[in-house]
């Protein structure tokens, strides 16, 4: 609660509206003790007088009835009107759920098809009819604003009471033999009374406004007694020769409704567990760029990745989540980056395009060279130039990362024309082709299916088709294959085989799996904790692995090429990114740790292309 | 998709039945001798009469709701005495009036209400999302009387840009330039809660979906950020904005009494707010029905538009 409260008030404008409204309650209630007017006297003579006049601080009515008083009482009318209106809504519409929802079956059915109807009304017509039917008056126009919110109790409390009552403490509570009462108001309703009362601040301020607005039409208080909405509806008559009637009333309905909005607003961010982490920021059309140190010289490779660090930043924490990884990639070539999850290893292949979701991602450092170019900070547009048209990603789950209401031909002449101007016409060939390609059968016909028509398989195939688009150098292939069974994963490693040798398209293949490696990539490179641990092609590595996280990733593998599999084999879980020990990463999970692990930076180090970060390697290299 | 609809329009039956019991319920709360409250003060013995007569209040209450239920589906609301004229005929006029001005309202409020969504979503924490914020915090904190009153001193009696009230001018009026400047003001305020709403709405429904991995594939296929977030993020954001437009709809419905009687409007509002005053309630009823009824039948367009949005909706 009190975690609760602090969170509200770090909110500085939920702050402000609970000072607001504390202030007008506490003016309000202390009415009898204030030196003002009689509210209802009134003085012929003094009428319309204007604000900061002698004697009337807000000046007088149409009447010559002083306007503060008025003001506050009508302030004290309005807000009591409204909390009453909450309450008894609160109350009926909360028995009504809780009775629907406890009991459930068939009296659920009914009663909510009848709170269903009630709210298939537009809530004016209700509450006219109300007092059409009972007449106007104020104590009608409550009874008519809480009837009309009692359908939005009814259902939210249904919702949350159906949730508990098939809880076991409940059925306990059955077999110990209480009756219905019992266990509605002893089990129940404790459960149910704090959704109740947020339901109630987050509508009371409506419920105000509701009954001043029927005030306002003159179906709500009667003269004398005056609410705020019967004060605005009176000063309307004179609003353009004698405004200040009617702004003084309508502005402290807009203080009002405003400082509880803005309340609302704060306790309903407050009990958001979203908000608090940070998960509900949207990332940026690129990654953030904040680099220190020097740009690395420029290669002859392709791609390369060049001391690359990229960081998430949340809250105070900063996470280093690749922490100077260097990887270089040749046309035709197949490069492997394995690790577990949390490795660093997508993070470092979404660097490539600045596609990190920033918020929280940072590249910090380093460089990613395109035959040279730098991308790293390179302008929006010459970086989305480049983007599936000269690197291209393939994502893991094409059920997500493929668009769900356009059709797949859709999605590829999207990714066709945001490089080539070609005609409609053409772009639909292009894409059959690229669908017949992938060996999608039927292509002609696919083209128009929507991704959930189709198979994971298939689904992975147009995601491959998309990243084949505009024929890119490279192409990224983040786990590719993860969410596949193991016949359409062969399938897919093979097709990608075949066209990395037709094409000569240079690959970087994430992957967790030592298996899906061995077939398909030239060289690896094993990641750990956002650093490379070792490196050297795939063979040599897979023969004869120096670091002991390979060794016992590879013996992870019961059979090259066989289907999922997990790396919870390995004991202990990769460390912490923001509370890295010092000296080797992996030296809590090792059981060759010596002291001398712990202490200072191990060097990736061996001979070219074959290199490892280990005091105590398995083999000398 | 015929189908879906014609499904759709029958499980409006029981709904539609369901509006006229709790309006004929409703009703029936009238407290004392129903015929002399409906009457009220235009009461005469013979009115009296023919009042139980015409409504059967002598015979008992299901067989009362039947009459006029079976009165209501051949088009016969009754007749109002305190207009002197058939009640359908009044409501179909009024009607006409509030939907021009309820209608541009939620179109307004629909387009600036996600265009607002839209870019403080695109532009989350940046000024325009700081300024769209606080703009529609105000808009959803301010009564539309008020906001309408307001408007009406600023604009028509200071400024002498537009007219004060009414949907024409008593002289010399009646084209459509005639309507537009008098509707431009009331249906402004009358937007301007919706439009609030539904910017809130929109943009953490954009937020949710900027987040999502298919924008990522987008971002990585090159496609520009314009048409990224304009349409497939937007495009999928639609799907949960929709329902809540269908929700607005009523709102705006709702807020429209309020506008009509600040700027003298003659719609539906107006007339159910001087039907009660002057307890002419067979007025109210049918005002409300055939309000209620259009209002389910916009819900089921709404679902239809959905389907249309929506390809996975089995339909
Ligand atoms: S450096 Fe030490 S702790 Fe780290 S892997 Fe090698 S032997 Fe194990």
């Amino acid at each position: 609660m009190s975690a609760f409260l602090t969170l509200l008030f770090r909110n500085r404008l939920a702050a402000l509206g609970a000072v607001v409204i504390m202030a007008i309650l506490i003016l309000v209630l202390n009415i009898p003790l204030l030196p003002l007017h009689d509210p209802d006297v009134t003085a012929t003579a003094d009428r319309f007088m204007r604000p900061f006049a002698e004697g009337h601080l807000l000046g007088t009515d149409h009447l010559g009835r002083d306007l503060l008083s008025r003001l506050l009482h009508g302030t004290r009318l309005s807000l009591a009107v409204g909390i009453a209106a909450a309450l008894i809504a609160a109350a009926i519409g909360s028995a009504i759920g809780i009775f629907a929802g406890y009991f459930g079956g068939r009296t659920d059915n009914i009663v909510m098809r009848g709170v269903d109807m009630l709210m298939a009304f537009p809530y004016i017509l209700l509450a006219l009819a109300i007092v059409a039917a009972l007449g106007p008056g104020l104590m009608n126009a409550l009874i008519a604003v809480a009837a009309v919110n009692v359908p939005f109790f009814a259902r939210n409390i249904r919702g949350i009471t159906v949730g508990l009552a098939g809880r076991e403490f409940v059925d306990a509570a059955r077999l110990a033999g209480m009756g219905h009462t019992r266990i509605v108001l002893t089990e129940l309703l404790p459960n149910v009374l704090p959704v109740i009362v947020i339901a109630m601040s987050t509508t009371v301020g409506w419920m105000i406004l509701e009954t001043a607005g029927l005030s306002f039409l003159g179906l709500g208080s009667q003269p004398p007694q005056a609410d705020l909405g019967s004060m605005l509806g009176e000063a309307r008559s004179a609003m353009i020769s004698h405004p200040h009637t009617s702004i003084v009333p309508g502005l402290m309905i807009f203080l009002i409704v405003v400082s509880i909005n803005l309340l609302g607003d704060g306790v309903r961010d407050a009990l958001d567990p979203r908000l608090r982490s940070g998960a509900l920021s949207r990332p940026r059309a690129t990654t953030l760029v904040k680099r220190h140190g020097d740009v690395p010289p420029t290669t002859d490779d392709l791609l390369a990745i060049q001391d690359l660090h990229t960081e998430f930043h949340v809250g105070k924490r900063n996470l280093r989540a690749v922490d100077g990884v260097s990887l270089a990639v040749k046309p035709g070539e197949c490069l492997g980056v394995i690790g577990e999850s949390g490795s660093g290893k997508s993070v470092t292949a979404l660097s490539v395009m600045g596609l990190v979701a920033s918020p929280p991602g940072v590249i910090t450092g380093g460089a990613v060279r395109f035959q040279g170019e730098d991308l790293i900070g390179a302008p929006y547009e010459s970086l989305r130039q480049k983007r599936g048209d000269r690197v291209a990603y393939i994502f893991q789950d094409p059920l997500s990362t493929l668009h769900p209401l356009y059709r797949v031909g859709q999605q590829l002449a999207e990714a066709i024309r945001s490089h080539d101007s070609l005609s409609k016409a053409e772009t639909r060939a292009r894409a059959i082709e690229l669908l017949n390609d992938v060996r999608i059968p039927n292509a002609k016909s696919r083209v128009d299916d929507y991704p959930h028509e189709m198979s994971g398989g298939m689904r992975q195939r147009v995601g491959i088709a998309m990243a084949l688009a505009n024929e890119p150098d490279v192409i990224i292939a983040d786990e590719p294959t993860t969410a596949l069974d193991v016949t359409v994963q062969a399938q897919i490693l093979s097709l990608l085989d075949d066209l990395r040798r037709e094409r000569g398209l240079a690959i970087i293949f994430i992957t967790h799996d030592f298996g899906v490696v061995a077939q398909l990539c030239d060289r690896v490179a094993v990641m750990y904790a956002g650093r490379i641990v070792e490196e050297g092609p795939t063979q040599a590595v897979l023969d004869a692995p120096a670091h002991p996280y390979t060794k016992r990733l590879i013996a992870c593998v019961p059979e090259l090429g066989g289907g999922r599999r997990e790396l919870a084999a390995i004991p202990g879980l990769p460390p912490v990114l923001d509370d890295l020990p010092s000296g080797c990463a992996f030296a809590p999970r090792c059981n060759k740790a010596a002291k001398s692990c712990r202490q200072g930076e191990i060097p990736l180090q061996g001979p070219a292309l074959r290199t490892v970060r280990c005091l105590f390697p398995e083999r000398t290299l | 998709m015929g189908g879906y609809i014609l499904k759709r329009l029958i499980s409006a039956v029981p709904v539609l039945f369901g509006i006229t019991i709790i309006v004929f319920l409703i009703m029936s709360l009238i407290p004392g001798d129903p015929a002399t409250a409906i009457l009220g003060s235009y009461a005469t013995p013979e009115n009296v009469e023919k009042l139980n007569r015409d409504l059967g209040l002598d015979k008992p209450m299901v067989q009362r709701y039947f009459i006029w239920l079976g009165n209501m589906l051949t088009g016969d609301f009754g007749r109002s005495f305190s207009l002197n004229r058939p009640v359908i005929d009044e409501v179909l006029e009024r009607f006409n009036a509030t939907m021009i001005l309820s209608g541009t309202s939620f179109v307004l409020c629909s387009i600036f209400g996600i265009l607002a969504g839209v870019i403080s979503a695109a532009r989350q924490y940046g000024f325009a999302d700081k300024a769209i914020t606080f703009v529609v915090l105000i808009g959803i904190s301010v009564p539309s009387f008020f906001l309408g009153m307001m408007m009406i001193l600023l604009f028509a009696v200071h400024l002498r840009w537009l007219p004060v009230s009414g949907m024409y001018a008593i002289y010399g009026g009646g084209d459509l330039s005639d309507l537009i400047r008098h509707l431009i003001m009331p249906a402004l305020a009358l937007a301007a809660v919706a439009t609030g709403v539904v910017a809130r709405l929109s943009r953490s429904a954009m937020l949710e979906v900027l987040r999502q991995d298919f924008v990522r594939t987008a971002r990585a296929n090159g496609v520009p950020e314009r048409r990224v977030i304009m349409g497939h993020a937007l495009r999928v954001a639609m799907v949960s904005i929709l329902p809540v437009l269908g929700i607005q709809a009523g709102f705006v419905l709702s807020g429209a009494v309020y506008i009509e009687i600040v700027f003298q409007w003659p719609g539906v509002g107006r007339m159910l707010v001087d039907a009660i005053l002057a307890r002419d309630l067979l007025v109210v009823q049918g005002g409300v029905v055939f309000v209620a009824a259009c209002y389910v039948l916009f819900n089921i367009a709404v679902d239809v538009a959905q389907m249309l949005l929506d390809p996975r909706i089995k339909t």
